[in-house]
């Protein structure tokens, strides 16, 4: 008989492990839940590994407050039916109470702010090991990201001075204050991701499916309208059969024209696809390093 | 680019696959890299566009491949890979994983890392050079961290006129180095990655060559077997008790098996304690499995209840690993601080946590020439040495070359917790 895995299952296999061992390791680990594909996949892996008992740590969700309200509604019945323990960490508290800064004009978005309040919310609830569904194919900064990503005291990345991954075998050591970010899925890419929630049959929010929405144009990316972004006079808003590649805060994340209405569809899209899916995020696109800066700073 | 086609039931039966790269600066690695990615059509049309808009501006004659693997702000000011990179494509067959090392400074830690998990080695080699100290380099840390496939791409074919007898003697040079190696399956294809001969698709102007390009050798390598599925090896990582009405009295051992092949019934034993039991099931969330094998992460149960923690091992009775706590390894040092002899570390063995003490170092390895040094001691980045360690409390293993889950180990500095040294178990 051939032993063999096919390259999800093995990948599932590498995922379960590096969830288990963050278990294992460390005192108080959490998932970062963003509410988009890649942390509810990780969190069903999360539900795979510890199987029958449930997920022995909390999902820590950073609400912008520019939320896809599908995604908040999404998210509640989610820590419902699997029966986890549900941490906010609130940029609008933040912003309330002087510890961050709103940015101004056109093009603001609260996806900077995320930094704070996340690095705050870690401290608050004393977490050692934060997890994340972040993927190496996403960005050229993160296909060196480790799986075991260490930070100092300050919550920073040092891109030059990683601990070197060898074999699976993970270093989980670190000293006072300091914690780990963990990114189970990292070897997976969109196309993967995409494969295996066909394959397991992962609920997703609506808005990753084709339906109709009032969207306007900037910089060549449709945007959602929604009570968080203000409008110029020349962008008009139009009704398009739209869906969403990657789902963050609402004034950052661009729609894309898109008929996909199943997976099947989605899948087809996905892998013809001529635009990597972080083509519609602005935040992306303020300079050529602008994910190897914020991640410096501690963002996620 | 055209659109790719795609079958939704394909990806079902595709396969992982893990190579490393390792060039010297200039024969071209960054641009093979970009190549496959872009002739695989897994570069986008933004990707492209920005690459396209770099070179441009930079003057350069060609849409330079290779910026599309220079990740970070310090690798595209001075233009050249400071760290381990990992970059995905994949084909209607296989999903490949290329872990891409530097061929610069620290140049040996980063190709070790790289190296580790690999299932192929894929090794530069300028035509216009030949086998030179890098490429030797190369090769001994691929056969020492036991890469099972070696392919020697010989690049910059167009550069020498598509000459068979400059490819053939490459060959030759290659394989009478390497039969003071340990590689065991080692090929060799004629290429030009900026033009792209026998990359992805048959150069017309090597008519001589009858193998298989770069793609269809990566794609249909056997690698089925690279896992070892004869000796039994379950170090278990979590204990799951769900403390539910449900499962009351459930308490399963959740692991990823590192060797061999385990099914329900199986007679086992435990070490470190020695009781044996057999397996009354083994659970995943998808339902129970009449077997499972490495690299499988499942969570076994026991007919008995046996005492069984984290950094425990399931084994079965008459197939055990080596046990003890005097092993003698080959260790790569990867920190500027030296090794201390006599000094203490902590260690990670699969699941398990201790503490060891160098006691000896028995030569340091000169990776150029495979010359054993008895004499300079002294362990530095970059070195890789013999030595012998004695652990605080006993570990389960095998030989690397028998097993490399089980025959692997990473030393930490208890002062600064980093990753200090990769050990593979002799």
């Amino acid at each position: 008989m051939d032993y063999n895995l096919n390259h999800l299952k093995e990948l599932e296999a590498e995922s379960i492990f590096v969830i288990r061992e963050v278990a294992a390791e460390f005192q108080n680990p959490a998932i970062l839940f963003s509410g988009g594909k890649d942390s509810i996949l990780l969190t069903h892996l999360a539900r795979k590994a510890f199987f029958p008992a449930k997920i022995p740590f909390p999902l820590v969700h950073i609400d912008t407050g520019h939320n896809f309200p599908e995604t908040i509604t999404f998210r509640d019945e989610l820590v419902k039916e699997i029966g986890a323990r549900l941490i906010v960490g609130s940029v609008q508290d933040a912003i309330n109470a002087g510890t961050s800064v709103e940015e101004k004009g056109i093009n603001a978005s609260r996806n900077s702010l995320q930094t704070a309040t996340l690095l705050e919310t870690i401290e608050a609830n004393k977490i050692d090991a934060a997890m994340g569904g972040a993927r190496r194919d996403e960005e050229k900064a993160r296909a060196k990201e480790r799986f075991f990503s260490h930070r100092d005291e300050f919550g920073q990345w040092d891109p030059k001075n990683q601990r070197p991954e060898l074999w699976n075998i993970f270093n989980a050591r670190k000293g006072f204050g300091e914690h780990f970010r963990v990114f189970p899925i990292s070897n997976w890419t969109e196309l993967d991701v995409w494969q295996y929630i066909h394959m397991e049959g992962i609920k997703l929010p609506n808005l990753y499916f084709s339906h109709k929405r009032s969207v306007f144009m900037r910089d060549d990316v449709y945007y959602a309208e929604t009570d968080f972004m203000e409008r110029k006079d020349t962008e008009q808003l139009e009704e398009m059969v739209v869906r969403f590649r990657t789902i963050g805060d609402a004034t950052c994340t661009g729609a894309t024209l898109s008929g996909a209405a199943t997976l099947e569809e989605i899948i087809q899209e996905v892998a013809s696809s001529r635009v990597t899916e972080r083509g519609g995020r602005s935040d992306d696109k303020r300079s050529e390093t602008a994910m190897e800066d914020r991640k410096k700073a501690g963002y996620f | 680019m055209e659109d790719k086609t795609f079958n939704s039931a394909e990806y079902m039966s595709m396969e992982l696959m893990r190579f490393t790269t390792a060039g010297s600066v200039d024969d071209g690695k960054s641009t093979l890299i970009g190549r496959l990615l872009y002739d695989s059509k897994s570069i986008y049309e933004d990707q492209y566009e920005a690459i396209r808009k770099s070179s441009e501006q930079k003057g350069e004659e060609y849409v330079n491949l290779a910026l599309l693997t220079d990740g970070l702000r310090a690798e595209r000011e001075q233009g050249i890979t400071i760290d381990v990179a990992y970059r995905y494509f994949s084909t209607p067959r296989r999903k490949f994983i290329i872990a891409d090392t530097p061929g610069h400074i620290q140049y040996t830690r980063n190709m070790v890392t790289g190296a580790s998990s690999a299932n192929l080695a894929l090794i530069l080699v300028d035509a216009r050079h030949g086998v030179v100290e890098q490429t030797r380099r190369h090769a001994i840390i691929a056969s020492l961290l036991q890469i099972p496939h070696v392919v020697i791409c010989v690049n910059k074919m167009d550069l020498v006129n598509y000459d068979q007898k400059v490819f053939e003697g490459i060959e030759n040079d290659f394989k009478k180095f390497a039969t003071k190696l340990d590689v065991k399956d080692v090929r060799f294809i004629p290429i030009s990655a900026l033009v792209g001969d026998n990359v992805v698709d048959r150069s017309k102007k090597t008519p001589w060559y009858e193998g298989p390009t770069l793609l269809y050798l990566l794609e249909t390598v056997h690698i089925a077997s690279d896992q070892n599925h004869i000796d039994c090896r379950f170090p278990v990582q979590y204990v799951i008790r769900p403390q539910s009405n449900d499962f009351h009295d459930y308490r399963g051992y959740a692991g990823r098996i590192a060797g061999g092949v385990f099914k329900k019934g199986d007679k086992v034993l435990a070490l470190p304690s020695g009781f044996t039991s057999r397996i009354k099931s083994i659970d995943t969330f998808d339902g129970t499995l009449e077997s499972a094998f490495a690299p499988m992460s499942v969570t076994i149960t026991l007919e008995d209840d046996i005492d069984i923690s984290r950094g425990d091992m399931i084994v079965r009775e008459n197939n055990v690993p080596t046990s003890g706590q005097d092993i003698e390894v080959m260790v790569c040092w990867l920190t500027d601080k030296p090794l201390q002899l006599g000094g203490k570390y902590a260690i990670k063995h699969t699941t398990r946590n201790a503490r060891c003490v160098i006691k000896e170092v028995k030569y340091k390895l000169n990776i150029n020439t495979l010359h054993r040094n008895e004499e300079d001691l002294s362990i530095g980045l970059n070195d890789i040495a013999r030595i012998s360690i004695r652990t605080t409390t006993p570990l389960f293993y095998d030989s690397y070359k028998r097993n490399r889950n089980t025959g692997s180990l990473i030393i930490i500095d208890e002062a600064t917790n980093v990753t200090v040294g990769a050990a593979m178990i002799i």
